[in-house]
């Protein structure tokens, strides 16, 4: 099983990514450009009205073709693809947090004579952050889930060389597959209690109406 | 290699032969996924620590495991299970697979819908002598799923887009289509954007669909918001 250092560079890669994104893209719902909103809401819709493995074959096998764009390796494209994914799913997040963060809070900072950037920065960033770990969590477990997916774009991850060690030993079959799930299962744990944790953390402390 | 408009008419019937696979298995899922969350939920609630918990932490593997691996074990591994395994066609091992993947995330929301029905509720169901099948069919039931229906609908789209993974056990679904078809030519440009262009105009509809009826239930349900507009405004 040695594929699992593969999974979890993908899994780590395509978090941060995803993570940027959905931060740059949830900003960019909530700017006052008509542009930036209406360019971010396209984008966010395209990759969430379509399906993960789609835009992964997609990436892989259509964009070297369409704009002659080669995203350096297989590694690439897929976290590419995974990371643009749920950065839209988690912009959404981030928009619908900042959102909520309670009006008094922005007027507050207004009448405190704060700059727009300062009243994010230090008034409504540090509250709607606490609202988004949760989800975060969640989507963290999904994106683990989804790094499964890399295998059938040929990169060597647990899944992968569980099915290479399948054809080899057929009657191992119920085995291999039962460790690879009990593998995900023990990377996502760790996962599911810091979920549990930022549950507990968002609900302290943070202003509501 | 450029866009070719001649080998996306090509490449059409083909992809649309897939759709209809994708979208019935889609249903298929869903239903299989919406009675086994049932399922879930009431065994949940039997009263004995030891299997609540046993199906708390099988719920939980389930729902923290890829489905895809899911998929690959029931379709190459159990039927080499001793005693109970036996060989699936790729369509059963599909709608079991994602059903049930997908059933443990509905029990969820099943189990929320039920346990945000008052407490007063229960205990009025219970003064006015009503047998368990009433108190549950006339009382629970009624005001419980009407609020999470937008939330049921959220997971059928959902679950829509992860039936194309199906397509690696070799159900012949809109991916599989455009893989084949972009295997014959060596061109996977044209078919593969078809099908996101399809899954795009089947489910962005479907999720303003959703939408618009989440604001006609919150509107209905929620004394603290009698409009049921979700704040979509811009910061200023």
């Amino acid at each position: 099983m040695q594929g699992i250092n593969i999974t979890v560079t993908v899994l780590i890669a395509s978090a941060v990514l995803s993570y940027l994104i959905a931060f740059i893209a949830g900003f960019g719902r909530l700017s006052n450009n008509i542009f930036i909103r209406k360019f971010t809401g396209f984008y966010v819709e395209v990759f969430r009205g379509t399906s993960l493995i789609v835009q992964l074959f997609w990436f892989y096998y259509a964009l070297p073709g369409l704009f002659d764009i080669h995203l350096a390796t297989d590694f690439w494209a897929a976290v590419i693809a995974i990371a643009m994914n749920y950065g839209a799913y988690m912009s959404e997040i981030v928009r619908g947090s900042i959102l909520s963060v309670a009006k008094g809070q922005r007027e507050a900072a207004t009448a405190l004579n704060m700059s727009r950037f300062q009243r994010m920065r230090l008034v409504i960033l540090p509250q709607a952050v606490r609202m988004m770990l949760p989800e975060f969590g969640n989507y963290l477990i999904q994106m683990l889930k989804a790094t499964s997916l890399v295998s059938l774009v040929g990169l060597t991850d647990i899944l992968y060389h569980g099915d290479v060690f399948r054809s080899t030993h057929l009657s191992l079959a119920p085995t291999v597959y039962i460790l690879i799930l009990i593998f995900y299962f023990i990377l996502a744990l760790p996962l599911i209690w810091l979920t549990r944790w930022a549950e507990k953390q968002s609900s302290k402390g943070v202003a509501s109406e | 290699m450029t866009w070719n408009w001649n080998y996306v008419v090509e490449s059409l019937p083909a992809i649309f032969q897939g759709m209809w696979i994708t979208l019935g298995l889609t249903i298929a899922c869903y239903l299989f996924a919406m009675l086994f969350g049932f399922v879930w939920t009431f065994v949940r609630r039997i009263p004995w620590r030891p299997l609540q918990m046993i199906i708390a932490f099988i719920m939980e593997f389930i729902r923290s495991t890829p489905p895809l691996v899911q998929l690959f074990f029931l379709y190459y591994a159990w039927p080499m299970v001793p005693y109970v395994g036996l060989t699936l066609d790729p369509i059963t091992v599909a709608i079991i697979g994602l059903g049930v993947h997908f059933s443990t995330y509905i029990a969820e929301i099943y189990r929320s819908g039920i346990e945000s029905i008052d407490k007063g509720q229960w205990e009025a169901a219970t003064a006015l002598n009503l047998s368990l099948k009433d108190k549950w069919t006339k009382i629970i039931l009624p005001q419980a799923i009407p609020p999470t229906i937008p939330m049921l609908g959220n997971y059928l789209i959902i679950m829509f887009k992860e039936v194309p993974l199906t397509s690696t056990i070799g159900v012949a679904g809109m991916l599989h289509m455009a893989n084949n078809f972009g295997s014959k030519n060596f061109a996977y440009l044209e078919p593969l954007t078809l099908v996101a262009v399809f899954f795009l105009v089947m489910s962005y509809p479907t999720a303003v669909l959703f939408r618009k009826l989440e604001q006609r239930m919150n509107r209905r349900f929620d004394k603290n918001n009698p409009t049921g507009k979700i704040d979509k405004g811009v910061v200023t």
